[in-house]
């Protein structure tokens, strides 16, 4: 798997604010087709709202965006709704649709958004829940679930919409310890299968195993990015250091 | 004087009841369709709406039903209109079951947690596919227990609209109660009428409510 050098998502200058309180300083960002990144950071550093300026569920002030090549407007409905089919969220509380069953939960987008008829939304989402080790689950409800299965039927849910890049705002954080590892396998399959992947994370250690590029986010910067051996193995600055040895208390 | 058998009371006050009964419906199913006209322009977010609404509950909540009887029915005349006992009943009992049924159903919405509109969101479906088939779907299950609660309220609330003529189980009570000179007989049967409608109605609330619990 060799990224190639289109960018999927290019962010550009993104300023964003909450009335005085500016949370995003200037964020640029390339990333290129089948990349994993991964971004770390203390709470409060900028990194989950990062991740959802880019589906466009946080409003930022300036700077540009674009995903596919596709500029994200707010205010215009149909170009979010464009925009949306390109890029999966999964988010830390997993969201499933309650009141829907698992399957029903994977074929609600494609029937609805990309126009999909029934047969082939089923063949797909069956298709998906076996992809996520849960073939048996078409008819369950989330709360016949547990955690982690409702979170790997969320990400068979993002993935019916063939996004071009998944966003995952710390996945595994509302999890128990024993169920984080079946979540984090399926990201890693997804991640040999070439899936562009944006990925907020507490897991050091998966972080360095299967991400390109790991980012280092501070007070709304990005204060270091490079190779996990890089950032990891030799980190330039104090804030990262003193990040990383925090880890290790 | 003419002798009433308490069949005959019963017999007028069952057929009132049909009037009462009617009202009621009409209240609920008008008040029902402008609450949610209301709540989802609150929800849609759109210009001034969220304002207009809550004002509009307010004055609705604010203010007895009496009043607004009586609003209806003289103040529509005063602007020239010919208004019937019935449309003046039907419209200030609409107006009122709207606001309440409004306020009700914001509460029930957002009780709903905003992971569902994000998460609906994300998946690229537009506000009203995220209403039809995300957010409304669990509202309603929320929502049902209290609305039916209300409803209640609503047909003890035609009552009121016996001051403006309008003649229905209470105001036929009072007719019958001067002919028979026995008003606490009368209005008991009233009474009894008021709760025989109502009684049903709590209990399937109560269900409702046992059997929504359960299924999720």
């Amino acid at each position: 798997m060799s990224p190639t050098d289109s960018p999927v998502v290019e962010i550009t200058a993104l300023r964003k604010s909450y009335g005085a309180n500016e949370v995003l300083k200037g964020i640029d960002l390339r990333v290129r087709s089948g990349e994993v990144i991964a971004i770390i950071g203390k709470s409060g550093s900028g990194k989950s709202t990062l991740l959802r300026c880019i589906n466009g569920l946080e409003v930022f002030q300036s700077g540009s965006l674009t995903v596919d090549g596709k500029p994200l407007l707010h205010g215009n409905p149909a170009a979010m709704r464009e925009l949306r089919q390109h890029v999966g969220m999964i988010f830390q509380s997993f969201n499933l649709f309650p009141h829907l069953t698992a399957g029903q939960n994977i074929m609600l987008a494609p029937t609805l958004v990309k126009k999909k008829v029934g047969a082939a939304a089923e063949v797909q989402a069956r298709k998906l829940l076996e992809r996520v080790g849960l073939a048996e689950k078409f008819c369950a409800f989330a709360d016949q679930l547990s955690g982690g299965q409702q979170q790997r039927v969320a990400i068979a849910r993002a993935l019916a919409m063939e996004p071009a890049v998944l966003l995952c705002d710390e996945i595994t954080s509302a999890l128990d310890p024993e169920l984080v590892g079946e979540v984090l396998r399926v990201v890693e399959s997804l991640a040999e299968e070439g899936m562009t992947l944006l990925m907020v994370t507490h897991e050091m250690s998966f972080a360095r195993k299967v991400s390109d590029r790991v980012i280092f986010m501070h007070q709304g910067r990005v204060h270091e990015i490079g190779t996990p051996a890089e950032l990891f193995g030799n980190p330039q600055t104090a804030e990262l250091k003193q990040f990383l040895s925090s880890l290790h208390d | 004087m003419v002798d009433f058998t308490l069949w005959d009371i019963f017999r007028n006050l069952l057929l009132a009841a049909r009037w009462t009964v009617l009202l009621s419906l009409i209240a609920f199913i008008g008040g029902g369709l402008v609450g949610l006209a209301l709540l989802i322009a609150r929800i849609a977010k759109l210009r001034f709406a969220d304002r207009l609404v809550a004002g509009y509950v307010q004055l609705f909540q604010g203010t007895p039903l009496l009043m607004q009887l009586f609003l209806a029915y003289f103040g529509l005349a005063l602007l020239g209109w010919d208004v019937s006992a019935w449309l003046a009943a039907g419209l200030a009992l609409t107006l009122y079951t709207s606001a309440f049924l409004a306020e009700i159903w914001r509460g029930c919405v957002a009780a709903i947690p905003r992971g569902q509109w994000e998460a609906s969101q994300s998946l690229a479906l537009s506000f009203g596919e995220q209403l039809r088939y995300v957010i409304l779907p669990q509202a309603v299950r929320i929502a049902i227990p209290p609305t039916v609660g209300f409803l209640v309220q609503v047909i003890k609330g035609t009552a009121l609209a016996s001051v403006i003529g309008f003649m229905e189980l209470t105001k036929v009570g009072k007719t019958i109660a001067n002919a028979t000179l026995n008003p606490f007989l009368v209005f008991t049967c009233v009474a009894l009428m008021y709760f025989l409608l109502c009684y049903p109605v709590s209990r399937y609330a109560k269900s409702l409510e046992r059997k929504l619990h359960v299924a999720h």
